[in-house]
Parts: structure tokens; C-alpha cells; sequence
């Protein structure tokens, strides 16, 4: 037992976090340079990033869950306007279902953004929203359609405007009646073990992220903290706020340590034991970053309330990556599904 | 990165989880039962005697020089099996370790480990709490040995106990963090007066008071050296702070579940709050179980004594209050109907982990001077 990253793992966090640092967005004014936009985009691209859940020589994927995580929190403490885990868990879809990833791919996920979407018949029915897609032109979203107790992949296409709570990420909606695509090259159909695993990489990377937007958001009201001054004094000397930001602190590292154990689970344990380590860890998280995000406002005072403020950019992420895969109401309840038995009234 | 146990932590667990299936002494939850108190020195040295207590601590001084992680297992096999957590002794093992000449080493280490000789820690007093460094109790050398004066609180186990860890003022003449020095003190003696104190919960045997009038040691008993004392507690308190250097990860893991037994038997019968509670208290549970088995593999970098602990203090102190809650919640109203119910003792106790080893209030203080680095108030 040995939690700590190996060398490769920790060089790979140190690059990580300085391109994203580099290439993220240091002022929300930043969020509209495209040419720097496109530059990180290429740059996550150029890294191989979006192919780390790519089949390798084995059949297995190229790089473990843990390397995964390791970019979903760098990227979160940058709030890198990038797209990262939309691509990788549509490659781990379709990895796992035999078929090579469609370039650009994404998944497209039911309206509670809980589950991807499951489509029976040549057409969908209710809206489909496309996660972490990219802002403009056409893009692939991935659905299931039911076959037996099994899934087999198809995708639809997916083309309307964004209006995501989160700056950084689009969420693109499909309306009901889109034609069903089929993924042709699929040799295997999805089982339910593989969508445990598959949510497991989802609880995974979105508590990542949450966890770098602790870090990036506690870091940037810190130096606030420092620099603002009120009565004569900076105001992170006074008691009431340094608490605020030290339970933060704690908030931050208990996620991180929680976050660890499924970024390793979802390769190394059955699913539903991996999963379930997933549902803990976005539990925390979600709760964990919530909170702190919301004392980083606070600590920026009136202009942390401001669209200037970079500090609403995080709040708005850890929004929504609290609630893709699940937030933390739905974790506990899955949890008083699996471990207390209420198989019933639910609600 | 694995969290799989190795081979031999493997074999280890195995071996520890047929030990304590035979050995489980069935004690009442500490914390809740003066029974759990009155017998942990007989848990202490039967984990010791079957080759499973000081397990990450040189083999010297009876210990197993086996990585900290090593400890995690134990933890955790000791809440599997429901089984009291291992006695919370790490700190003032590694102050000793830490300071104290090879002479102390020898003659004290070997026998706190093995439980034979029981110990206890005199740090704070009636007038000198979170403001440790403006206590009062003196050692005066007389000759070749200290004399003491002085009043000590929150002893924990200081009625059982044959040695106390005491911090006192050996020179009143510098400022305050400057001139305290620990020693080794024999609690045998005429010059010690024992005071029990009640905890809100009840439980008489876990805190005491210590009265030392005129109470003597040798000087070889000095613990590091003159002057030292302040260091030396600091060291101490900031392991005292590690959930993964008192084990109560396995007295939390076993509360909740119990708790999850007891929702399942008929969850219908629960309100959704209670069962949400019962929930979470598991995340938090996990959230510190996996913590601890970061903080002891990074160990394996080297040991720390930093200010880190106090970030560990007060996850582990939300952890055990978000447990009490809960078990609170779950008894409903047998909690108040009966004030000898087990979750209501769990509850209370809960509440003193916020104080006890520096208050929630003096680890954020810590947290946001020492790591943050926020500027002093």
C-alpha cells in the first residue's frame, strides 16, 4: 500500500499545472481571447491528453484513471476554458465498447446530467445535452441504445448554442427528435459493469476537477487576503477570515486524499466496489467545494459579487462539476441505496 | 500509487485478522464506558504480546520497523472486527524518539510500548490551556533530582498511570516558551495527589487532575535538555493531532457500522434525514480512513513534524462530530428517554474532540499563520 504518485505521475502533475497556469485564463476578460483559447486547446491536444483513455497495446487503456485525475485538477485549478473530460470519458465509451473514438466526440447525457442518455428507437425523444463539447460547429455525442440487458453505442449530432452556468465548458442541448447515428465499427456491446466503470472515470475526473478548484480558488483569495487592506491592516490577519480560509484549506486536502482512491479503483477493483469509491469521493467533493468556493467569494468581499471577479468563474465550475455524474444529495442517496437498503421510497 | 496491500502487508493482515477474531475482547466503545478505561491496559498488552502494537516504531525499543502504513491495516482490521481502536500512544512515542537521549530512550521506551509500564502526559493546566507556554508548575533542582510543584489537568489516564510526561518551568528567569523542560516523572509517590474529573458523558476514568506538591525526579530523567520543553511539546502536539498516530479512524469506522446495521434492519423506519446522516457520516469515515493512508505513505519520505497535523486535527475532529451527530440522530428518542444509551455517550464525547490536543480554534489559527501564511493578527 503506497498512495503517493510515482516520478512519472509527479512530473506529469508539474507540467500539467504549468500549462494549464500558462494558458489559462488569469482575468475573466481573458475567457474571450480566442487566439489564447485555441493555443490551450491545441496544447492539451498536442499532450495527448485527450487520448489517455485510448486503447493501448494491451487492449487496456493508454494511461490509468490516476493520470486522469491528475490533468482533471490541474485544468480545475486553472479553470481552464479546455475541453478535457467530455472527449476522455466518449473514449472510454467507446474504448470499452470496442469502437475507435470519433474524433471531438463527447457523451451526451440525460437532462439531470446524471447518466448518458438511452435512446430506444431511430430518434430521440427528450433533450440530449452534450457536456464539455466543443463551443462551435457540429459535434458527435454518444447515447446507448438497449439491446437485451447490454447497450450498444450509437451517437447523434449536436449543434445548438451553449448557455452552460459554467464559462468555461459549454453544455450544448440536442432537442427531442434527432436521428439516431450508428457507430459501426463496435465489436462489443456495453455491459452494466462497464457503465459502472465507465461513471466511476465520470465521479472521478468531475471530483479532480473540483478539488483543483479548491486549490486555484483558496490560492488566489489567500494572496486577496494579503494584499487587501481595511483598518489600516491586511485583512487576512484578522481571525475571523484567516478561519474561513483554514477550513478551506482542510476542505481541499480532505478532498484530494478521497479523490485518490477511485482514480486508482477505476482500473484496479470490481466496478461496483470502484464506483462506489467514486460516489464517496464527489460526495465530499462536491460538498467540500461548494463551500469553499463560496468562502472565496465572500473573502473577495463586494467585489468577489462582481462579473470582473475571477472568483464566480470557479464557483460556476465546481456548479456544474458537482452536478455531472451526480452531486452530493444523489451520491447519499445511491449510498443509502447500496449500504442501508432502502430499495424504496427514495425520496 | 496502489492501495492494495503488498504481499507481506497482505500475509500481515491475514494473520492480524485470525488474531483478533480469537482475541476481540467484546469492550464496551471507548469514549462511552468506564470499562472500556478500566481494561484498555490489558487490550494494550495483548495486541503487544501477539506482535501487533508499535508496529511502525524501532524493533530496539520492542517495536516492528515496519512501514507506517502498517498501521493503517491494523486500524482497519480492528473496526472490521468491531474491536476497540489500538491505545493512542504514537506521540508520546515520538517525543521521546525525537529528544530524548539514548540513555531515556532505553530505560523508557521499551516499557510504554509494551503497555507494561503505563504512562500519562502533563501539559495542560488550570490557568494554562491553548495558552500552554504561560504554565506554572516548576522544577527546581534540588541536588540530583527536580522538585515539582504545580496542578496539571486533563491527565488523561493519569490514575493508572507510572510515569507522567510532564512539562514544567525549570527557569522563570527567560521568556516564557524558553524556559520549560520536560522530564520523566515517577507517579508513585507522596508528593502526587490524584483528582478524577466527569466528563459530560459520564466517564470518570479517561481525564484527571494532577497535584504534584513538592514531588521529585531524578535529574537523568530530564527529557532532551534544559530549555527544551517547549520544542518537545510541540512535536508531541502536532502527532497527537494525526488520526493516523491515535488510530481512532477504527473507533469511527466501527460507529458507523453500527449504525448502518442498525438503519438496515428496517430502513422504512428512518426518516430520510437520519438515513442521510447515517450517509455521510460513512463519506466522512472514508474521506479520513483514506487520508491517513496518504499521510502515512507519505512517510515513507521521511517524517514530518510540521504544522500539517492541525489540518489532519480538524478533519479528524469534523469527522468524529459528523459520527456523533449521527448516532445521535439514529437513536431518536431512546437518546433522551434513556441517558445511559450509547449513542448519546458517543455524542457528548464528540464535542470534547474539538478541544482536546488544541481547539478547533488554535489548529486554524495554526493553519492560516504557519501554512496559509496569512499575516499574524
Amino acid at each position: 500500500m503506497d498512495t503517493r504518485y510515482t516520478p512519472e505521475q509527479a512530473e506529469l502533475r508539474r507540467t500539467a499545472h504549468q500549462l494549464a497556469r500558462e494558458l489559462g485564463p488569469r482575468t475573466v476578460a481573458d475567457l474571450d481571447d480566442g487566439k489564447r483559447t485555441r493555443r490551450l486547446s491545441e496544447a492539451v491536444r498536442d499532450a495527448g491528453w485527450l487520448e489517455l483513455r485510448h486503447e493501448g497495446a494491451d487492449g487496456g487503456p493508454l494511461a490509468s484513471g490516476v493520470e486522469a485525475a491528475i490533468i482533471a485538477e490541474a485544468l480545475g485549478t486553472a479553470v481552464a476554458d479546455v475541453s478535457f473530460a467530455g472527449p476522455v470519458l466518449a473514449a472510454e465509451l467507446a474504448r470499452r465498447a470496442g469502437a475507435s473514438p470519433i474524433d471531438g466526440a463527447v457523451v451526451g447525457f440525460s437532462p439531470d446530467l446524471v447518466d448518458v442518455a438511452v435512446v430506444s428507437g431511430p430518434a430521440t425523444t427528450a433533450s440530449i445535452y452534450a457536456v464539455d463539447c466543443a463551443a462551435e460547429g457540429t459535434a458527435a455525442a454518444y447515447i446507448l441504445v438497449p439491446e437485451g440487458d447490454d447497450y450498444r453505442l450509437a451517437h447523434v449530432q449536436v449543434d445548438g448554442a451553449s448557455n452552460s452556468a459554467d464559462l468555461t465548458r459549454p453544455i450544448r442541448r440536442l432537442p427531442g427528435g434527432a436521428p439516431l447515428l450508428p457507430v459501426p465499427d463496435q465489436s462489443r456491446l456495453l455491459t452494466r459493469a462497464d457503465l459502472d466503470s465507465w461513471a466511476t472515470l465520470g465521479l472521478t475526473l468531475t471530483s479532480a476537477d473540483l478539488v483543483g478548484l479548491m486549490r486555484g480558488v483558496l490560492d488566489l483569495t489567500v494572496a486577496y487576503a494579503c494584499e487587501r487592506r481595511q483598518y489600516g491592516v491586511p485583512i487576512g490577519s484578522f481571525q475571523a477570515v484567516q478561519h474561513l480560509l483554514a477550513e478551506a484549506r482542510c476542505l481541499m486536502e480532505g478532498a484530494f486524499s478521497v479523490t485518490l482512491y477511485p482514480s486508482w479503483a477505476v482500473d484496479e477493483l470490481a466496478p461496483d466496489e470502484a464506483r462506489g469509491a467514486g460516489r464517496v469521493a464527489k460526495a465530499y467533493c462536491a460538498r467540500a467545494a461548494r463551500a469553499v468556493c463560496e468562502t472565496a467569494v465572500q473573502v473577495h468581499g463586494g467585489m468577489g459579487n462582481t462579473w470582473d471577479c475571477i472568483v464566480h468563474v470557479y464557483l460556476r465550475r465546481a456548479l456544474l462539476s458537482s452536478r455531472w455524474f451526480g452531486d452530493d444529495g444523489e451520491q447519499l442517496q445511491q449510498l443509502q441505496r447500496t449500504r442501508l437498503g432502502m430499495t424504496h421510497g427514495l425520496s | 500509487m496502489d492501495f492494495r496491500d503488498s504481499p507481506e502487508e497482505a500475509e500481515f493482515r491475514k494473520r492480524l485478522r485470525a488474531w483478533v477474531a480469537e482475541n476481540n475482547p467484546g469492550l464496551p466503545v471507548s469514549s462511552t464506558d468506564d470499562e472500556y478505561w478500566a481494561r484498555q491496559a490489558e487490550w494494550h498488552t495483548a495486541l503487544y504480546d501477539a506482535g501487533f502494537f508499535g508496529l511502525s516504531w524501532p524493533s530496539r525499543y520492542g517495536g516492528h520497523d515496519l512501514p507506517p502504513v502498517f498501521e493503517v491495516i491494523l486500524d482497519e482490521e480492528l473496526a472490521a472486527a468491531g474491536a476497540p481502536p489500538r491505545p493512542s500512544l504514537g506521540y508520546l512515542v515520538q517525543g521521546i524518539a525525537t529528544h530524548a537521549s539514548d540513555a531515556v530512550k532505553d530505560r523508557f521506551l521499551p516499557g510504554l510500548i509494551s503497555g507494561r509500564e503505563r504512562w500519562c502526559q502533563g501539559f495542560s493546566e488550570p490557568d494554562a490551556g491553548s495558552d500552554l507556554a504561560s504554565l506554572r508548575t516548576t522544577a527546581t533542582l534540588d541536588g540530583n533530582e527536580y522538585v515539582i510543584n504545580g496542578h496539571k489537568i486533563w491527565t488523561s489516564y493519569s490514575d493508572v498511570a507510572d510515569w507522567c510526561f510532564l512539562l514544567a518551568r525549570t527557569d522563570p528567569g527567560v521568556p516564557k516558551h524558553k524556559g520549560l523542560s520536560a522530564f520523566a516523572v515517577p507517579m508513585h509517590q507522596p508528593g502526587v495527589e490524584q483528582r478524577p474529573l466527569r466528563m459530560i458523558n459520564g466517564i470518570t476514568k479517561e481525564f484527571g487532575q494532577v497535584l504534584f506538591d513538592g514531588a521529585r525526579v531524578p535529574a537523568k530523567n530530564m527529557i532532551g535538555e534544559p530549555g527544551e520543553g517547549w520544542r518537545i511539546a510541540m512535536t508531541i502536539v502536532s502527532h497527537e493531532r494525526e488520526p493516523g498516530e491515535v488510530g481512532y479512524v477504527a473507533r469511527y469506522a466501527k460507529t458507523v457500522k453500527d449504525l448502518e446495521k442498525a438503519v438496515r434492519t428496517d430502513p422504512g423506519a428512518f426518516r430520510r434525514d437520519q438515513r442521510e446522516g447515517v450517509a455521510w457520516a460513512y463519506v466522512q469515515a472514508e474521506m479520513l480512513r483514506l487520508h491517513v493512508r496518504r499521510r502515512l505513505s507519505e512517510r515513507l519520505d521521511g517524517l514530518d513534524h510540521g504544522p500539517g497535523g492541525s489540518i489532519d486535527k480538524l478533519l479528524m475532529t469534523w469527522v468524529e462530530q459528523t459520527v456523533g451527530t449521527a448516532a445521535l440522530s439514529v437513536a431518536g428518542s431512546d437518546a433522551v428517554i434513556d441517558g445511559d444509551v450509547v449513542a448519546l455517550k458517543i455524542y457528548l464525547y464528540s464535542r470534547a474532540q474539538s478541544v482536546m490536543g488544541g481547539t478547533s480554534q488554535i489548529q486554524k489559527n495554526i493553519i492560516a499563520t504557519r501554512i496559509l501564511g496569512l499575516p499574524a493578527a
